[in-house]
């Protein structure tokens, strides 16, 4: 926790306001994220769990501005990254930033590295790109930051092509490229799904690492609450494009206040007890196009759905320090007078 | 046994009253690896090489490992889809090793399978009644009516709308569609299943509804399930027993809660250590295996973790330790409990 307190200290590293960002389906437009605000503070590591559909993985593309293009857009909203707005920025000041205060790490290692071209030049890629040396020294240099993230024989497996590792060494190589330009934020988009168990614990070690070493945030999107309750400070759930609930990690596993977050923690099978009928939600989530337009998105499913769950739509708010919620069970996510009853 | 409602915990603690459904002994599947101008078989990769064990009757057995350990060509040797090199499947009192054609077929209707990929294993052109009364007609029904009425009665069982009989496939979500193909493998009324990874493909909300799903059928219909799958904490919660595999090896073998109480492999207990905890107070200590599970086509000499292993001795690179039971019921295969 120690962590936390020195990070709340500073101003955030990346403040998203009021996000939505929406995908053309049949010439309309639905919002896959909707109205998402949150903060990353230097150093920090934010969590963002939800299932599949929940717009986990659109939020982390529309920080990166990777959104597919001509399908989807952000609408409206603010994504402040050290101050300066990501939304609002060129296509060249972007480019300056992505790989290099910016980076990513994708679920896929199999299929995010480029199979024709050797790691060497992959990696060194980013180095020009971003960096002022000489292309002898990006190639040490690369083979310095496959050492770093625990590559054996580096100086060998530069010259060597993607589909000559396995997952988790690509992983690595998928870190490697990412920390090259040391940035201020990793997102990490299911960096471990993919990949064994035990090769899963090897790259989980490798991020805390080089997150301490480096001074970096991270924002973790994964669905396993075991890798958020090991590796987050704050965590944020998502459902169905908005933000259900956001707190420091002990809280949302000791203290979870929505609905959706208690029957998510009810429902996966833990290793040291034992019973005989795991919590489970009824149905699923709904697709872009059958979302509901105002209550709350999770009413549909929600054990104590009240009638009015499915015309006020609740706000996110916070009930105690630093827990925030969008549930009308609380009486802080209920709209102020005259807003957003329909 | 055919009438009585045994409960889980019952057979856990008297299966030796209860008889044995399925033993297999020294079960090997190779497949072979083509070379050459003249295509000759130049190596063989051992994905299941030597494994034995025996799953008795209304009882679940869980094969855990990481992928290319063997795991699944084990439940696809056992419903013989895939042929055995050696070793023998004695299922029900039977030798089905090496049954072909009619006999084979017969003996199908006992054994079905749940496959992995929900979005695969269905049949996009079929109607979902088509897809479930296939097993029944395959095997002689056929009397409209009641097939329809035996399948309505399926469907409801495994919890989908009526409806959805006259639906396709992919009008239905992944959790449907993986109880589509419970319903199917359910058809025939069989004595065996082999769940492969049956919620591995699912979100966790639904994957819970599904475990609940196939624990109940178990009850209801006495099923025997053999469960692969490569998330332990599931494994562990619809398993009686568990196996563990490394690199076509079962490297032990006990009831679920001494695998993971007190894991005697140290392959095991790294696996076991590897799980991350979904509790942020517990912090435990961690063995971080070294490098990545060697190729099935060389496996190493000797102990096939050996390489791998925090533990290892010099004698391990020599001789391969075989499945010895140190604890009542509970087997390991390695030189440290030899």
């Amino acid at each position: 926790m120690s962590k936390l307190t020195h990070a709340s200290k500073k101003a955030p590293l990346l403040e998203v306001n009021h996000l939505e960002t929406a995908f053309k389906i049949d010439r309309e437009y639905y919002n896959a994220v909707d109205n998402v605000s949150f903060t990353v503070k230097p150093r920090q590591v934010v969590g963002i769990v939800g299932e599949s559909g929940c717009g986990k993985s659109v939020l982390s593309l529309s920080v990166m501005r990777l959104l597919p293009k001509g399908i989807s857009e952000i609408c409206s909203g603010e994504i402040l990254f050290d101050g300066k707005d990501v939304v609002k920025m060129s296509e060249n000041e972007i480019n300056n930033i992505r790989g290099k205060d910016i980076a990513m790490i994708f679920q896929e290692p199999m299929t995010s590295l480029n199979p024709v071209f050797t790691i060497g030049y992959q990696l060194q890629e980013v180095l020009l790109n971003h960096m002022e040396i000489s292309k002898k020294e990006a190639r040490q240099k690369s083979i310095e930051l496959l050492k770093g993230v625990g590559i054996s024989r580096p100086d060998k497996i530069v010259d060597e092509y993607p589909h000559q590792l396995s997952g988790g060494m690509r992983q690595r190589v998928m870190i490697a490229m990412a920390i090259a330009c040391q940035p201020k934020l990793l997102i990490a988009d299911e960096p471990t799904t993919a990949l064994d168990v035990t090769v899963q614990a090897q790259i989980l070690e490798l991020l805390k690492e080089i997150q301490s070493a480096n001074d970096m945030a991270i924002i973790l999107i994964t669905h396993d609450l075991g890798v958020v309750a090991e590796m987050c400070d704050d965590v944020i759930v998502m459902y169905a494009g908005k933000i259900v609930e956001r707190t420091d990690v002990d809280t949302l596993f000791y203290n979870p206040k929505h609905p959706y977050t208690k029957l998510l923690m009810g429902a996966i099978p833990k290793m040291d007890e034992d019973r005989e009928v795991l919590e489970s939600i009824k149905g699923i989530v709904p697709s872009l196009k059958n979302m509901p337009k105002v209550g709350c998105k999770f009413a549909a499913r929600c054990p104590h759905a009240m009638p009015e769950c499915s015309f006020v739509t609740p706000q996110l708010a916070e009930t105690e320090q630093g827990h925030e919620v969008a549930c009308l069970l609380y009486e802080t996510s209920r709209p102020k007078e005259g807003m957003n009853v329909q | 046994m055919n009438n009585a409602q045994p409960k889980l915990t019952t057979i856990n603690s008297n299966k030796n009253r209860f008889k044995t459904l399925l033993e297999v002994k020294n079960l090997k599947t190779y497949y072979p690896v083509k070379g050459g101008f003249f295509r000759r078989t130049v190596a063989n990769v051992k994905a299941v090489d030597d494994v034995s064990f025996e799953i008795k009757k209304g009882e679940t057995l869980g094969l855990v490992g990481e992928s290319g350990c063997g795991k699944s060509t084990t439940g696809r040797t056992i419903l013989r889809l895939i042929n055995p090199t050696d070793g023998q499947i004695i299922f029900d009192g039977k030798d089905i090793t090496n049954i072909q054609g009619r006999a084979l077929r017969e003996a199908r209707k006992d054994f079905q399978m749940v496959f992995q990929d929900p979005y695969a294993s269905l049949n996009p052109m079929q109607m979902i009644g088509d897809i479930v009364s296939e097993p029944l007609k395959n095997f002689g029904k056929s009397n409209k009516k009641a097939l329809k009425e035996e399948v309505m009665d399926l469907l409801n069982r495994v919890g989908l709308p009526e409806d959805a009989y006259e639906k396709y496939a992919h009008e239905f979500s992944g959790g449907q569609r993986q109880r589509i193909g419970i319903a199917r493998a359910l058809a025939l009324k069989p004595k065996l299943i082999v769940a492969d990874e049956p919620v591995s493909a699912l979100d966790v909300s639904v994957q819970s509804q599904v475990l609940n799903l196939l624990k109940e059928l178990q009850k209801d219909f006495g099923l025997t399930y053999l469960f692969i799958a490569h998330d332990l904490s599931v494994v562990k919660h619809m398993s009686d027993r568990i196996g563990v595999m490394y690199l076509g090896n079962i490297v032990e073998i006990a009831d679920r809660n001494s695998i993971y109480n007190e894991p005697l492999h140290p392959y095991t207990q790294a696996l076991i250590s590897a799980i991350p905890e979904p509790d942020p107070r517990k912090s435990k200590e961690r063995i971080v295996l070294k490098g990545d599970v060697p190729s099935p086509v060389n496996p190493p000499s000797g102990c096939p973790f050996h390489t791998r292993c925090p533990m290892a001795k010099e004698e391990c690179s020599i001789a391969k330790p075989t499945l010895k039971e140190v604890r009542p019921g509970h087997q390991v295969a390695c030189i440290l409990y030899n």
